[in-house]
């Protein structure tokens, strides 16, 4: 995070006394709506990032070699988004359009030439490097993708049991790790085989175990149910709206807002970097309820939505994800 | 099977290659001046003792048939069996480039984490111009600069041999032995570690921007943390590849770091045999460095298996299914 200057952060005292303190259930603050679930624990957000950009340095492509010059290219800009006790956020956006960024923003992990600049809180706590540094996988965690994000030398089990707190005792654990394999129905035969030798569904859950034998507040799942058909895709969901309900917060990044509008509460339409709007599922009833004209487009969008002329145009097949629009 | 027809090519064309050169094996072994003072008989009696009269092939044949029963001949420069002259040398040789292959693998791996984890910072940059330089350096070459410096001006360390001059073999201590290593097989380091540094550092650079080293990050590792629990194991298996196929480099350099240092190992003789026309101690010098470049291939290959997992299970599988 940067550093503000004086005058900044007098401009801002107020907007951040709010940011932290005023919250009450079920009303428009900062750019969002409510869903049902969604709780103020404490009067605040569990996570919140406001006005958050990322950028980066880097060389004009089609210069020649010696002449290209350095050019700074935004990818996210004053992207706000909040996730509330108990609910999950889906972050719907075309696939590389920035999403995962999001991630790596919230999770503290920059690359060299990165420049990010905003406000993130955590439980109330305003957040810098080192605090996000210091918060990544002790209170948020991320569910990545696939089983490329394991170790492929290693037995799986150790790998759940992570490294994370050398203090910690490893028996102790082991022992953790074998309760989530139970509760998830992974054999502890599983914990000795290597990542290559698992299927989708086991590897699935072994991810999500990963980040749950952190004991986080918060949970990143970055397109978690990747090749999956909507049916499967919800059902592997069950699990994130278990952890929702015990009273986490859920932050999924997905491209398919039909797996969104299933399994979310709230969804928060992402669009060339930035967050158009936020607001509760139930508001996509109908497009009079939301406010974005690009998420209007998106309801029309949706399969069971004739889509207007001058609408997105319809993509062959009948599942609808942003990528198509 | 395969190590076999190698050891049978190998000789082969160990003694084609020494029956084409031009040098005459009795003017090469008893000088140009007792060669033209000799009477007809005696270089003619000379001629049938180093069988320069008798054709290629009977004399391969000749090898071989002997060779299969473990007879390797006879050393005519030497004067001695050609397995007794090898077993002589080879144990200066091992000696010289173990230490060479260990000391370069184990520097080379730890140069080449310290550059890839540090990319594009300073260290980095001294380690990789340290390599370029390294890798661009003739092996002689480097040899004599140590000898010069080391030997010469600094006097730490002796100029040849692998033993002191004038001193009994008796009372020749491990301290001389190892005395008299020390400059060659650092030589022999210095140049091996280029290879095996660079080549760490790239895999390094791709193992700390793969997916697992960014999810092990994200659940709370440091950028060391990860690469000790999940980089030196997935570093380790191309480098110890790497490292054994180069066997190869480390004999062809204790040739001439051998030459240099005039250090009698099996790189000294091979000259020696090569240069004498000793045709039965170079082929038998010849087979044992490829059976030795054939094990490091071989042990590295094995040693995939053993390290990596999909490898070692996706062959029991296929015994399972076949």
């Amino acid at each position: 995070m940067e550093k503000l200057t004086e005058q900044e952060a007098l401009g801002l005292r107020e907007v951040i006394e709010h940011e932290r303190t005023q919250h009450e259930d079920a009303q428009v603050h900062h750019h969002h709506k409510h869903a049902s679930v969604s709780r103020h624990e404490h009067g605040h957000h569990l996570l919140q990032v406001e006005d958050l950009s990322v950028g980066f340095r880097m060389y004009e492509e089609n210069a020649p070699f010696f002449q290209a010059k350095q050019r700074f290219v935004p990818v996210i800009e004053n992207l706000s988004i909040s996730v509330h006790a108990g609910e999950i956020v889906a972050v719907v956006g075309a696939s590389g359009s920035g999403k995962t960024l999001l991630a790596d923003a919230i999770l503290g992990l920059f690359e060299p030439n990165a420049t990010v600049t905003g406000r993130i809180w955590f439980d109330g706590e305003a957040m810098d490097a080192a605090a996000l540094e210091r918060v990544r996988g002790r209170g948020v965690s991320l569910v990545p993708q696939s089983v490329n994000n394991l170790d492929p030398l290693m037995r799986v089990g150790r790998q759940v049991e992570g490294f994370a707190y050398p203090e910690a005792d490893r028996a102790a654990r082991r022992r953790k790790r074998e309760e989530l394999f139970a509760r998830y129905g992974l054999g502890e035969e599983v914990a000795k085989l290597y990542p290559f030798e698992l299927s989708g569904g086991m590897a699935r859950r072994v991810l999500l175990c990963c980040a749950l034998m952190d004991d986080p507040r918060v949970v990143i799942a970055d397109e978690p149910t990747p090749g999956l058909d909507l049916d499967l895709a919800v059902r592997a969901l069950d699990d994130f709206r278990d952890f929702a309900n015990a009273g986490g917060g859920v932050m999924l990044i997905t491209h398919d807002i039909e797996l969104a509008l299933q399994v979310a509460d709230r969804v928060a339409v992402f669009r060339e970097g930035t967050v158009v709007e936020e607001t509760a599922v139930a508001n996509f009833a109908s497009p009079d309820m939301l406010e974005h004209p690009f998420s209007k487009e998106l309801w029309h969008a949706l399969p069971e939505h004739d889509f207007v002329p001058g609408g997105p145009r319809r993509s062959a097949g009948n599942t609808q994800s942003l990528d198509d629009l | 099977m395969k190590f076999v027809l190698l050891m049978f090519a190998v000789s082969l064309v160990t003694f084609v290659l020494v029956s084409v050169s031009p040098i005459d094996p009795v003017q090469a072994n008893v000088g140009q001046a007792a060669l033209v003072n000799m009477s007809e008989a005696k270089r003619a009696q000379l001629a049938e003792y180093w069988g320069a009269n008798t054709p290629l092939f009977e004399r391969y044949a000749n090898w071989l048939y002997s060779a299969v029963q473990g007879d390797l001949g006879t050393s005519l420069r030497y004067n001695a069996p050609v397995a007794d002259v090898i077993a002589n040398r080879a144990l200066n040789s091992l000696a010289l480039m173990v230490t060479a292959w260990v000391v370069s693998g184990v520097l080379g791996f730890a140069l080449g984490i310290l550059a890839g984890a540090n990319r594009g910072r300073l260290i980095d940059r001294i380690v990789k111009g340290y390599c370029f330089l390294l890798a661009s350096v003739p092996t002689f070459w480097l040899g004599l600069v140590f000898l010069i410096v080391f030997s010469v001006w600094l006097g730490w360390f002796p100029f040849g041999f692998s033993v002191p001059i004038g001193v009994a073999a008796a009372d020749v201590t491990l301290a001389d032995a190892l005395h008299h290593l020390a400059l060659p097989a650092l030589t022999l380091s210095v140049v091996g570690v280029a290879n095996i540094a660079l080549h760490t550092r790239e895999k390094t650079v791709d193992v700390l921007e793969s997916d697992y080293v960014r999810f092990a990050r994200a659940r709370g590792l440091s950028t060391w943390g990860a690469l000790r629990h999940h980089g030196l194991r997935n570093l380790m298996m191309p480098a110890l590849t790497l490292q054994f196929a180069s066997i190869s480099e480390i004999f062809g350099g204790s040739v001439l770091v051998e030459q240099v240092f005039s250090y009698p190992g099996l790189g000294q003789a091979a000259v020696t045999a090569g240069l004498g026309g000793d045709v039965a101690l170079l082929a038998g010098i010849a087979v044992l460095s490829a059976a030795f470049v054939f094990g490091g291939n071989l042990i590295a290959n094995m040693l995939y298996g053993v390290v990596d997992p999909r490898i070692r299970r996706g062959e029991q599988a296929g015994e399972l299914h076949a």
